[in-house]
């Protein structure tokens, strides 16, 4: 396939994005309602919660469930989808659950996790790790279970041990896989981490979307919502150019 | 059975989970040092027959003997060359060329000397570092090949090696399995569903009916292999072979 030259790409997107924040500054003007300020007051209320250190404190408290719930999920939920995807009896008890909570409307359980772990970060974790887990640990399952039967025949007419199997055969193959359930993960962590901050109690982004609003200054709601979409968009992006460096379609399996 | 099978099928059954029965009183010998070739349309279980040699799947009735011992599982003295090149698509073709023995633990640099070996011998000098999403099909199953000679076995197993490679490929790979097996004396067990093939390359064929398979006949082409390919294609014993076949397996299609 042949790619259209990079300078062409990055213009047209330059003008996609001059396009949009034009509109946003032109219905912003529009006087229809005060609640909707437009796109440079918004840029301006920005600069404002950058230069008084109010947008970088909350980012810091949000990030830490974040961060922290991931990177239990990396661990746990990678190993439990291996786990799962080599021996059907954890995959029997387990899949249902996962299933289960790929399909469940978090948001509701929330209240439930208030009610048990309080308003603290335990509580804003664990919402981070049921958003995040089960997209992580399916895919890890998924990855090792869709091994092609035929390199598996291959690995024991060679004499390939079980173990030889799972280590040279069964994870190579599932590596990219996996590596797209940590990114898909991170894209749920993101949703699970805002939903706890406004539902549980108002830390971090959450509490500045709510105060702001609260207090109808809305060229500062406005920028801290723009300012996690804007974060989370250009991470998520990021990490698919860290997976297209580490798994380039010519080694991937078919 | 002649004196010098290497691997000898007896009473092989063979009923899939579910009731299918795909082979029946299964009774076949190999001559050593030859190309043997099973025949028959699909649904005849000839790849079933060559993976149950090769230990890959459970047999329901009967035994495989290898160099007379009775067979449990897959053994060094059998390589298997894969109908989907079943190759890693993540490692390079000096690395699935050394696999099987990267798998007996060679140490690497023995490994990987002896990969390069076959691997020029197959014809692919200059793509030890290719993966192998970026070779043609002929390509890979050459990497197939090359990694079934590289643990040195005695009997070559393979299940439709040309049937996903283009017509001059084919040939070309036909000549150049007829002289490696010239020069080496392996024992191959070739499954096939193209009566030319069978008959350009085999030294015995055994012609499978289908359902349940079982061996209807077995062929024994006088075709006189010191002669250039082309010379082969013309012969008159090449030919009757070819129609014999055909007239056997007219009444399962």
């Amino acid at each position: 396939m042949r790619q259209p030259p990079v300078a062409g790409h990055i213009v047209w997107q330059l003008i996609s994005f001059v396009f949009f924040f034009g509109l946003w500054e032109l219905v912003g003007r529009w006087p229809i309602s005060a609640a909707f300020p437009p796109f440079s007051q918004t840029l301006l209320a920005l600069w404002q919660m950058i230069a008084d250190g109010s947008l970088g404190n909350a980012y810091l408290s949000t990030l830490q469930p974040l961060v922290i719930g991931i990177v239990l999920c990396g661990m746990a939920g990678i190993g439990f989808g291996i786990g799962m995807g080599l021996s059907r009896t954890i995959e029997w008890f387990s899949l249902p659950i996962f299933i289960i909570l790929q399909a469940a409307p978090m948001a509701a359980i929330i209240p439930l996790i208030t009610y048990l772990y309080g308003i603290g970060l335990t509580s804003k974790v664990l919402a981070v790790i049921l958003l995040a887990a089960p997209v992580i640990v399916m895919n890890s399952y998924k990855g090792i279970r869709n091994t092609h039967p035929s390199l598996i025949q291959m690995s024991r007419s060679f004499l390939g041990t079980r173990r030889q199997q799972v280590v040279k055969i069964i994870l190579p193959h599932a590596a990219a896989l996996i590596f797209t359930g940590l990114r898909l993960g991170l894209a749920m962590g993101f949703i699970g981490v805002v939903i706890a901050e406004l539902l549980i109690t108002p830390t971090g982004i959450g509490d500045l979307i709510t105060y702001h609003s609260s207090v109808a200054d809305y060229p500062k709601m406005f920028a801290s919502i723009a300012s996690i979409i804007a974060f989370a968009a250009v991470t998520i992006h990021a990490l698919e150019r860290v997976e297209r460096r580490l798994f380039p379609p010519e080694i991937r399996g078919a | 059975m002649p004196d010098d099978a290497i691997v000898e099928v007896e009473g092989i059954g063979k009923t899939y989970p579910g009731g299918v029965e795909a082979l029946r009183n299964v009774n076949l010998a190999f001559p050593r040092g030859k190309l043997s070739t099973l025949l028959g349309p699909s649904g005849c279980g000839k790849t079933t027959l060559l993976k149950i040699i090769a230990g890959l799947i459970p047999h329901n009735a009967g035994e495989v003997r290898v160099n007379g011992k009775k067979i449990q599982g897959p053994g060094p003295e059998r390589a298997f060359v894969f109908q989907d090149f079943a190759l890693m698509p993540w490692a390079t073709v000096l690395r699935n060329v050394a696999f099987g023995l990267e798998l007996r633990g060679v140490p690497r640099a023995q490994r990987e000397a002896t990969a390069r070996r076959y691997i020029a011998e197959a014809g692919l000098s200059g793509f030890e570092a290719s993966h192998p999403n970026q070779l043609s099909g002929g390509m890979r199953q050459r990497v197939g090949l090359a990694r079934a000679l590289a643990v040195d076995a005695d009997i070559i197993l393979m299940d439709e090696p040309f049937s996903s490679v283009d017509e001059q490929t084919r040939r070309k790979f036909q000549e150049d399995l007829l002289d490696l097996l010239r020069h080496r004396r392996k024992t191959v067990i070739f499954v096939t569903h193209s009566i030319e093939e069978a008959a350009y390359l085999s030294d015995q064929i055994a012609l499978l009916s289908p359902r349940p398979g079982t061996v209807s006949r077995i062929i024994r082409p006088n075709v006189d292999r010191g002669r250039s390919a082309d010379e082969i294609r013309r012969d008159r014993n090449y030919l009757d072979t070819v129609d014999e076949i055909w007239q056997i397996l007219k009444q399962y299609v």
